[in-house]
């Protein structure tokens, strides 16, 4: 593999690892809360679905992005009611949103575009647009770091570089502030909030509404983002990889960051056989490339890479002792 | 009784501000169940305060109440004076009560900084405040002898330390009034006189303990005054430099108790049990028992005393056929296999080891299942429970558990109930009742009265003297020296996973013990 295709994998690899990283930092606030979210893909799907219908008929993304945010946050919060309020079963609650996702998506494009559950195809101002960086072109004669700038970490739309962003923040906000500090607690024994008599519904809550956001992203980037436009269960278990990374992470956002480039990177890598066979030297079937991050899924699901250690009261409602 | 008697030093704290809390007329139902009945009681500031009572007589209800977590059906609380509503905790904090709950309410991989600062920081920003923190603690250590590394996990911290975090938590949030539930459920005995010594320390700084205990000799060494509680009423409240154990027991229990274990001169009778270098290693590789010989006779109680964590739990779940283990171990001149598939729970209750183990609520219980459903299992094969080849006659093993339970005093009766509906000494009644009701060959038995009330240890310790009595060998593992000392007929002292040496009760003491159990004075 040359520099140059070496440039263009990783630069394709930024780009599927973005709804990646967005998820994944979505499951990150909601399970350090202790809500363990196996509706990420619910939620990016019907994200996905709503940019896609808000900006084809607005041909507005950024009105787009706004009914993504809208429409995850509608799935967040039947979570959150079914999971903290109701303190029914997590994983039941986010496998039965994913259902309810994947069939009202296609049902719901379908009935206003009646194009067989897609929405129409976006152009112009209805895509988000590739932001070239300064200087991206005045350093590309720098060796190796000017092209690699101005290749792979230049020319994606502003949803890359607000997730990448994401990642510092994140840690931040969970490691600096008192927010974060309530909120791992909450997730590792929400009794020790209680009784500091700080309320656990509260910080749940919030932390599910923040996984709503980020999942918005996430699939508004799938629809107007990487794609032109919303296809029937377009999301294609991107939730699932992103739990698959974040268990990788242990949980922690610059690890998440690693986890979903590699993820991203295998999913660039599928894409160009030709490059895989000229280093192998052997035939790799296409459809075995496909598979390859969803292996790594099922290899990091099954507890492959070490201990990873959940947060505590993960997937448990809390329940006031005595 | 009326704040003018109480001793001089409490008298001129009681000048300003006679009761840090008073409680008046407090009920609260559930359901039908009253678990507090107009309770009164007036708390003088400066004092630490008892209350005793079995479990289930109330006191963590109303302390409960006191904290914010439920409220009173009725009645009225003042703090200094001034009546007060505490509808959360929140509230309970700023009227400057604070809680050391018995089973602690820590985030187990944070600091000790920022456990102590959770809910309490001063803004949005961490810094600030675990800078703060940090000062403010180093102060109160030197202050009270609560030394603790700000900056140690909870995870690596001593079940001792963690409680002096949770003391510190509260101190932090500047409580006046401290209530500490069951604290020395949990401690070595250095531990809890070093408990003790804080808690003077405070009080001698004009804070107000409560002290919720069912340990007489607590209350007896430790408080200023005592309340005794029995059935959700509040039956007596005395200074304890008036009272005796033996008055405070029976107005707990309602009825006389004997403290002292009534035993007669063991008959002894042939090795049931010989172990041979016995080691045990954990799942991390780690010896934690470190090639153990001792014999158990029928008709002894052999008791292995020393601080949890030394390799007692180990040596229990190795005999028990729960965890594997090298050596040799005969029971009745046959070897047991102690690794491998036949190394388990049933073919060491086929063999007649029965085993009570130190967690009933892990170990010992289901806690979702019904009570007959736990006295069946372990011995689910048993013929007698057996409708036919294929059936189980669950109607039979009902009726034995109903028979059990009347044997055993398990209350309440209904063999229907989940476990998690009785109390800690009923639960632990239902366990030794399974076990012991079949005389076996040996019996393993490990902390038998954690978390029991007076009456229901009174009755355990009955059962297990009958037990050796009626020929049956013991293997009794306790963190209680009183018990081990009034139950034993020899005494094993274990540290670090050895055996540090043999006494026989009445030729030792506490202090010698006490010496062994901290790998002092060897052979």
């Amino acid at each position: 593999m040359d520099f140059a295709t070496f440039l263009q994998i990783s630069d394709t690899a930024l780009r599927f690892a973005t709804p990646l990283l967005l998820a994944c930092l979505a499951g990150l606030f909601s399970e350090r809360a202790g809500i363990f979210d196996i509706g990420l893909e619910g939620k990016m799907l019907m994200a996905a679905m709503s940019a896609g219908a808000v900006a084809a008929m607005t041909g507005s993304v950024l009105l787009g992005l706004f009914a993504a945010i809208l429409g995850s946050l509608m799935f967040a919060a039947v979570h959150g009611l079914a999971s903290i309020t109701f303190r029914g079963n997590q994983l039941i609650a986010g496998v039965a949103l994913n259902f309810v996702a994947s069939g009202i998506t296609v049902l719901i494009a379908e009935s206003m575009f009646g194009q067989g559950g897609r929405t129409p195809p976006l152009t112009g101002a209805a895509r988000f647009a590739n932001i070239d960086l300064p200087f991206a072109e005045t350093l590309r004669a720098v060796p190796v770091l000017g092209p690699f700038y101005a290749e792979v970490v230049s020319g994606h739309t502003i949803l890359v570089y607000v997730a990448l962003a994401l990642v510092p923040i994140s840690w931040w906000v969970l490691y600096r502030t008192r927010f974060g500090l309530r909120l791992r607690a909450v997730g590792e024994n929400p009794a020790s909030v209680d009784t500091a008599g700080v309320s656990v519904v509260q910080l749940r809550f919030s932390a599910v509404i923040i996984a709503g956001v980020l999942c918005g992203l996430a699939g508004a980037y799938m629809s107007t983002g990487l794609q032109a436009g919303f296809g029937r269960e377009m999301t294609a278990g991107r939730g699932y990889i992103a739990l698959a990374a974040l268990i990788f992470a242990k949980w922690r956002p610059w690890q998440a960051l690693w986890a979903t480039l590699l993820f991203g990177f295998l999913q660039a890598l599928a894409l160009r056989p030709d490059v895989v066979e000229s280093m192998t030297r052997v035939a790799i079937p296409v459809p075995f490339l496909d598979a390859l991050p969803y292996i790594l899924t099922v290899i990091v699901l099954a507890g492959f890479v070490g201990k990873a250690i959940p947060p505590r009261a993960g997937g448990e409602p809390y329940v006031k002792e005595r | 009784m009326s704040a003018a008697d109480l001793g001089g030093r409490q008298a001129t704290a009681a000048l300003a501000l006679p009761y840090a809390i008073e409680l008046k007329g407090i009920s609260k139902a559930f359901g039908s169940v009253q678990a507090n009945k107009d309770i009164n009681i007036a708390i003088p500031r400066g004092t630490i305060h008892g209350i005793i009572g079995e479990n289930g007589a109330g006191k963590s209800t109303l302390m409960s109440i006191l904290y914010g977590f439920y409220r009173a059906d009725s009645g009225q609380i003042l703090v200094n004076g001034a009546p007060v509503t505490i509808p959360d905790s929140q509230s309970a904090i700023r009227a400057g009560i604070g809680m050391v709950f018995q089973h602690f309410k820590l985030v187990q991989n944070f600091s000790v900084l920022e456990n102590v600062i959770l809910g309490a920081e001063d803004g949005p920003m961490l810094n600030s405040s675990l800078a703060k923190a940090r000062k403010i603690l180093g102060d109160l250590s030197r202050e009270y002898e609560l030394d603790v590394d700000p900056d140690a996990l909870i995870e690596d911290l001593s079940v001792g330390h963690q409680q002096r975090v949770e003391i510190l938590k509260a101190l932090y949030r500047q409580a006046e009034i401290l209530i500490l539930d069951e604290p020395t459920g949990v401690l070595t005995p250095d531990e809890a006189d070093h408990l003790f010594r804080i808690l003077r320390g405070l009080r001698d700084q004009g804070k107000t303990i409560v002290l919720i205990t069912h340990k007489l000799r607590e209350i007896m060494e430790t408080t200023d005054n005592v309340s005794v509680m029995r059935r959700g009423t509040m039956v007596a409240t005395v200074k304890t430099a008036e009272t005796s154990p033996e008055s405070l027991a029976e107005l707990m229990v309602g009825r006389k108790v004997l403290l002292e274990v009534e035993k007669k001169p063991s008959k002894v009778g042939e090795i049931v049990l010989s172990v041979k270098n016995l080691a045990v290693k954990d799942e991390h590789g780690v010896t934690r028992l470190k090639g153990v010989s001792f014999d158990i006779r029928a008709g002894e109680i052999l008791g292995i005393a020393g601080v949890a964590g030394n390799g007692q739990s180990e040596l229990l779940d190795a005999l028990g056929g729960i965890a594997a283990a090298s050596g040799v171990v005969v029971l009745n001149g046959a070897k047991l296999p102690l690794t491998g598939p036949r190394a388990n729970g049933k073919a060491r209750r086929d063999a007649g080891i029965a085993h009570v183990p130190e967690d009933r609520q892990s170990l010992g219980l289901i806690m979702d299942f019904a009570a007959w459903e736990n006295v069946g299992f372990g011995y689910h094969d048993d013929p007698r429970y057996q409708k036919n080849a294929w059936l189980m006659d669950n109607e039979a093993l009902r009726a034995d558990t109903a028979s059990k339970m009347a044997t055993y005093d398990v209350r309440p009766p209904i063999p229907t109930l989940p476990a998690k509906s009785f109390s800690g000494g009923n639960q632990q009644k239902i366990v030794v009742a399974r076990e012991m009701d079949r005389n076996p060959e040996l019996l393993l038995i490990g902390q038998p009265t954690r978390g029991v009330d007076i009456g229901a240890i009174e009755f355990i310790h009955k059962q297990i003297i009958a037990l050796r009595d009626a020929g049956s060998a013991v293997l009794l593992v306790s963190v209680e020296l009183d018990e081990i000392m009034s139950l034993s007929d020899r005494v094993l002292v274990m540290f670090d996973g050895q055996i540090m040496g043999e006494r026989v009760p009445a030729q030792t003491d506490e202090r010698e013990l006490g010496m062994m159990m901290a790998g002092m004075g060897a052979k």
